[in-house]
């Protein structure tokens, strides 16, 4: 395995870094998640960090709070993204004919239609839970994903292996399973990357429009939106939860272009 | 040979109105049949039986899926949105305002956003390699990681509050002359520009590039011709194509960008408008908001096909 170059090392550590706060958030968080210790918007002290929140929480807790719910909804909504659209992609490229087509027009038509605004046309009528908004979230994702395991996954499906394993006999479960889906995992795993990213700026977008994780959790949107009254009084507290957001987006960025290029690299791929 | 462009043209004219058509039945049906009532969801769980059944009638809602859907079609074909349930109004009025005061900031943005990207991106090119290449890419990378809301709270807080060079809050009203509008809206206008330029800056340089390796620019080098003119004289013209297209998707982006951007600057537009029905489960209003925006972005995503049609030499004068 060769050495990590510095900027995939870097992304590394500040990606570890978020999960380990997020994980352990209980451990390291000075105090709850909406307790409230002090005065409104303090400045930052030895006592708060991060100074306080509008209703005089302290801000540094909000985000390591807001930050489990934020990489948890998000790291959920991946999940289901990737599981419903690349396990659609893999059948609609490997059978073919008419269940093609018929995955294909619909994912076309979905992606029709901005993102955003479905997802607001849908959380109209739909209670604002979290399990809502991840399902919400990874199925309108999943047409990116269905897009790219259906095209890999076409690539994959002509090859002379496939071929002799459904010549031994073996079904059609199995050849997507052990024969393709092996083979298309590094991109898809690269990919996964930048789905998580846009989850993450996706669900902040929504709790900063008030229709994301409803008070009184937290997450990094909601956390703009609760403080976002200071700014015009000089108060820099939104702009916290904005550079976490901003901090973890290019460090996992760093880490997936690093994947992308090592397993592009390692089969002496397409890419170079 | 022009009968066939005209016949792919009109083939995706008609691509585009189905999908908008198509695009009308799932925003109705998002609304309508999704686990959950329409009426429940909007008087919440503690309603009254009497309520929840006078709420029905009165949304229509006991009348088939189909029924409704048509009902609603024909009445957006001939310009009646329906009302909205929270305050009565009537939708489209409501709309027509805020469609105008949406665009207005859109296509500012658009105006000030386009030739700056090209401008950028054909800078980067003539500079390959060297330090304005390099500046270009790092700041425009920097420029796509960053969420619409960031961007808008950064410069509010430096420029707005911190500077005080420009209002931190978009309003607009009749008496203001173009200039005071365009001073009022500068900051979102800023932050849309940032958000698509990057992309259609980095989209130009890569289609630029990708001319930069034909034969018939080394011809023109080979001849002796400055670099700038054989990016300009050669390149550009046969990238136009490409340019054209990924300003025209950047523009459908801009669409919804607009959204997030005028709730943070609180500006009287469509987008605003959308969330803040939704907020209030105001189910016709979504639905009209949802279907206009939907269809701008088809819209768009329409021409940009129609000019790479149009553009294309090969298809221009078939063999």
């Amino acid at each position: 395995m060769r050495r990590i170059p510095i900027p995939a090392l870097i992304g590394l550590v500040i990606t570890g870094l978020f999960l380990f706060s997020a994980i352990a958030a209980p451990l390291i968080a000075p105090y709850g998640v909406s307790e409230v210790v002090g005065d409104v918007w303090e400045p930052a002290s030895s006592t708060f960090l991060l100074g306080t929140d509008n209703i005089g929480r302290d801000l540094l807790s909000r985000l390591i709070w807001g930050g489990q719910t934020t990489i948890l909804v998000a790291s959920a909504a991946t999940v289901v993204s990737f599981v419903t659209g690349s396990i659609a992609g893999l059948f609609a490229a490997v059978i073919g004919g008419w269940v093609d087509q018929l995955l294909s027009r619909f994912v076309d038509l979905v992606m029709a239609i901005p993102t955003l605004i479905f997802a607001l046309v849908v959380l109209s009528v739909m209670p604002v839970t979290i399990p809502v908004l991840i399902i919400v979230m990874g199925l309108l994702d999943s047409t990116r994903v269905f897009r790219l395991s259906r095209a890999v996954a076409s690539d994959i499906a002509v090859m002379d292996y496939v071929e002799a394993a459904e010549l031994r006999g073996e079904g059609r479960a199995w050849t997507i399973f052990r024969e393709i889906l092996p083979n298309a995992l590094s991109p898809l795993v690269a990919e996964a990357g930048m789905r998580f990213i846009f989850m993450v700026l996706f669900v902040s977008t929504l709790s900063f429009l008030g229709l994301g994780v409803q008070p009184p959790g937290a997450d990094w949107g909601g956390i703009v939106k609760e403080n976002k009254d200071g700014i015009v009084y000089g108060i820099p507290a939104a702009l916290l939860p904005a550079v976490a957001i901003a901090a973890l987006a290019i460090s996992v960025n760093l880490v997936a272009d690093w994947v992308l290029d090592r397993t592009s690299s390692l089969k002496g791929g397409r890419n170079g | 040979m022009n009968a066939y462009i005209a016949k792919l043209v009109a083939q995706r004219i008609a691509l585009g109105l189905l999908l908008i058509f198509l695009v009308s039945i799932m925003i109705f049906l998002g609304t309508q049949i999704l686990p959950g009532d329409v009426a429940q969801a909007i008087l919440g769980q503690t309603a009254t039986p009497e309520s929840l059944a006078n709420l029905r009638e009165e949304l229509g809602l006991n009348a088939s899926a189909t029924e409704r859907y048509f009902s609603w079609l024909t009445g957006i074909l001939h310009g009646d949105l329906g009302t909205s349930l929270s305050n009565g109004r009537d939708i489209a009025s409501a709309i027509s305002e805020r469609l105008g005061n949406t665009l207005f900031l859109a296509s500012w943005a658009a105006l000030i956003s386009v030739p700056l990207a090209i401008i950028l991106g054909l800078v980067s090119v003539l500079y390959r390699g060297r330090w304005p290449d390099k500046v270009i890419s790092a700041a425009t990378l920097s420029a796509i990681s960053v969420p619409e809301f960031m961007m808008s709270y950064i410069l509010m807080y430096y420029v707005a509050v911190q500077l005080g060079w420009a209002p931190s809050v978009a309003m607009l009203n009749d008496r203001m002359s173009l200039l005071e509008k365009l001073h009022a809206i500068s900051l979102p206008i800023a932050v849309l520009v940032m958000v698509v330029l990057a992309h259609m800056m980095r989209m130009t340089r890569a289609a630029l590039l990708n001319v930069m390796q034909s034969a018939y620019i080394e011809t023109a080098e080979l001849k002796g011709i400055r670099r700038s003119a054989v990016i300009w004289r050669h390149a550009f013209p046969n990238s136009i194509a490409p340019i054209v297209n990924v300003v025209m998707l950047n523009m459908a982006y801009l669409v919804v960008g607009v959204v997030v951007v005028e709730v943070v600057f609180v500006y009287p537009g469509m987008g605003q408008y959308l969330v803040d029905h939704v907020s209030k489960r105001d189910v016709p209003v979504v639905q009209a908001c949802g279907l206009i925006f939907a269809a701008v972005y088809i819209f768009l995503n329409m021409v940009a096909d129609i000019v790479s049609i149009l553009a294309n030499p090969r298809l221009r004068h078939p063999k």
